[in-house]
């Protein structure tokens, strides 16, 4: 479970000032249900969902993730919570098992159930043909395997996705979108940026449009499509920013 | 702290640590290689450069000396001289070294000294050129001798005794013990080295562990775990320090090893001469471990200072820049002491690595000064200390971590 109140991050920039990249947004994400953040380049998807893992600390308002709040307990926070995005690679000069077995220790987990977990994950991702290959050797879809891999050997019980599939190939793509599905139906807590209008469509149980650090609308599709009387999503997405974005672009 | 989660951030690093090859090199092959070959090398050119010199006979040549038969005959029966034919353009054949020297008699030489008239034999050679340089002394050394004699034949003719020249001697003699000459004349530059290499085995992995994780993307990864940053940065803090003290560590025992090796080539038995003992080097354990002990909060200080700059860079290249001109920081208090007349003060004592470089000589030098050992060492855990919390600071600070 995830909910944020009110939360806000500001940045200071020596050209531009203080700017809010996420401005007081609040939403609930629940087990079992996928959270699409939707929004354009420089939206504030990314501040927010590094604010949610607490690696980055709100400015303002805060955030609940399984029961831990992410200011006063972010330790706890992280160990509930599996993160990928395109910006979290791996450690080139360790070998697949040995990254996923560092991130299984830092999360606790030693010895013979760390050894049961790895075996588990590598087998489910068909990935013990390569192993004990370095990180740095690995192609682009052993490496999001790997990746995968170091965010569930603690299996945490909130998945955060930052753009997950940026830059991938369609097939290396699918194998993250299947993924995504997976952790659904293993009733997890999943949120998910993106602004590819087909991946929220086919995923997202829940979609939220964000724009400016502002979530601007929030609900199911369906719902979303009745409120703005728009069958396609890139059309509501268009209806919801447009008339921010002019006025952000003037 | 939770000293697992710091042994865990250590281990997995020292793994690649030790499979990166650029910091290899700068903590282990530099430090193993560079004092054989520095010491044992410039010691084995040195000595056989100075040898082949001595052993030339060089070309020397006479400017005038028509009138003064004697002193040329005196100059020819030299062995360890051979005269050539007088050319013109003896300057030039110096500079081409065809010839070695060149010594000008004046006109009328022979016969001022019969009328007691004083006149200047000048000797020519190409200062810097070894091989010149001994042509020249040895001619010096030759006409010397021929004064000595015509003093002496002035004295016999006037019945006065040649004592009367030297009413009393002057000697010299050295109290110090060996390794303290050794000291004061090479300490302070092994010092030196120690305290170089100290920096250089850190600089490399503080940039690789930070800048360099920036870079990779790894960052952002690590931060998503549940480790503390306190322990992030201890974790990589030890490192670092584990790779300046391994630099240390192996240059002192390469040190070690290449004196002895010097030992080996040029026997304090053999040697004799001040000059050579001066070279001797005893390195027991005691000052080794001291240099050692004093090395290590001065290795601390460089782990965290690094680190803490590195840190603000986004890439590795973009560190190396800001870390480069921090060598020049360091070198330039650890050159200051080797100047001559540079000693220990308790206000030089406060200055982190000059104290440090200045400790070290006295120590190799076999003096233990114990007061200003304690308060080099505590000002230096003090500098450390400051450093390892700027450290620890900066790794909290998000527009350093996610600087755009």
């Amino acid at each position: 479970m995830i909910e944020t109140r009110g939360l806000s991050k500001r940045f200071n920039d020596k050209k531009r000032g203080q700017i809010r990249a996420v401005d007081n947004v609040s939403f609930t994400c629940k087990p079992g249900q996928i959270y699409g953040l939707l929004g354009a380049n420089g939206a504030g998807k990314t501040t927010t969902l590094r604010m949610l893992a607490t690696i980055l600390e709100p400015s303002d308002g805060t955030a609940v993730v399984c029961g831990h709040d992410v200011i006063e307990e972010p330790e706890k926070v992280r160990a509930n919570v599996g993160f990928l995005s395109t910006a979290t690679a791996l450690y080139p000069r360790l070998t697949a098992q040995e990254m996923v077995e560092y991130f299984g220790q830092l999360n606790g987990i030693f010895g013979g159930e760390l050894k049961k977990r790895v075996d588990e994950i590598f087998g489910r991702l068909d990935m013990n043909s390569f192993r004990d290959r370095r990180c740095d050797k690995l192609s682009t879809g052993m490496k999001q395997k790997t990746s995968i891999a170091r965010t569930l050997i603690h299996d945490p019980q909130v998945m955060i996705f930052d753009e997950p599939t940026l830059g991938l190939d369609i097939m290396t793509a699918r194998t993250i979108i299947e993924f995504i599905r997976e952790c659904r139906q293993r009733g997890k807590t999943v949120i998910f940026s993106t602004h590819v209008m087909s991946e929220v469509e086919k995923l997202c149980d829940v979609i939220g449009i964000i724009h400016n650090g502002k979530l601007l609308a929030e609900g199911p599709l369906p719902q979303l499509r009745q409120e703005y009387s728009e069958n396609d999503l890139e059309e509501i997405f268009v209806k919801v920013v447009g008339p921010h974005y002019a006025g952000a672009e003037a | 702290m939770n000293p697992q989660a710091v042994g865990i951030v250590y281990r997995k690093e020292l793994t690649e640590w030790l499979r990166d090859r650029r910091t290899l090199i700068s903590t282990v092959l530099v430090p193993l290689l560079l004092f054989p070959v520095l010491i044992l090398g410039f010691t084995y050119l040195a000595t056989n450069l100075i040898g082949k010199a001595q052993k030339e006979i060089p070309n020397i040549m006479i400017i005038g000396g028509e009138d003064s038969p004697k002193v040329v005959a005196a100059l020819e029966k030299i062995e360890t001289l051979k005269i050539v034919p007088y050319a013109a353009d003896w300057k030039n054949q110096i500079s081409e070294k065809t010839i070695r020297a060149a010594v000008e008699i004046p006109p009328g030489f022979q016969a001022s000294l019969e009328t007691n008239e004083e006149k200047t034999v000048t000797i020519y050679f190409y200062e810097g050129e070894i091989k010149s340089s001994f042509g020249a002394e040895h001619i010096e050394k030759s006409l010397k001798e021929y004064r000595d004699q015509v003093v002496k034949d002035r004295l016999a003719a006037r019945n006065i005794a040649t004592s009367v020249l030297t009413p009393f001697e002057i000697k010299q003699q050295n109290v110090a013990p060996p390794e303290k000459v050794s000291g004061a004349t090479i300490g302070g530059f092994i010092g030196y080295l120690v305290i170089l290499l100290c920096m250089t085995g850190a600089m490399y992995p503080a940039i690789d562990l930070t800048a360099g994780e920036k870079e990779r993307g790894t960052m952002e990864t690590i931060l998503s775990s549940p480790v503390s940053r306190l322990d992030l940065v201890l974790g990589k803090f030890l490192l670092v320090l584990s790779a300046a003290l391994a630099t240390a560590v192996l240059s002192i025992f390469s040190m070690g090893i290449s004196f002895a090796g010097m030992r080996h080539f040029n026997p304090p038995a053999q040697s004799g001469s001040s000059e050579a003992g001066a070279l001797i080097l005893q390195l027991g354990p005691k000052p080794v471990l001291f240099i050692f002990a004093m090395a290590l909060p001065l290795a601390v200080f460089f782990a965290a200072a690094l680190m803490t700059i590195a840190l603000f860079a986004k890439t590795y290249k973009e560190a190396q820049s800001y870390l480069t001109p921090m060598t020049f920081v360091v070198i330039i208090p650890a050159v200051a002491s080797l100047l001559p007349g540079v000693e220990l003060t308790p206000k030089l004592a406060l200055v982190p690595i000059l104290s440090t470089s200045l400790v070290c000589k006295e120590i190799i030098a076999g003096t233990y000064h114990w007061s200003s050992i304690a308060l080099i060492f505590l000002s230096t855990c003090l500098y450390a200390a400051i450093a390892l919390f700027l450290a620890v600071k900066m790794f909290q600070r998000e527009d350093v971590l996610f600087r755009s």
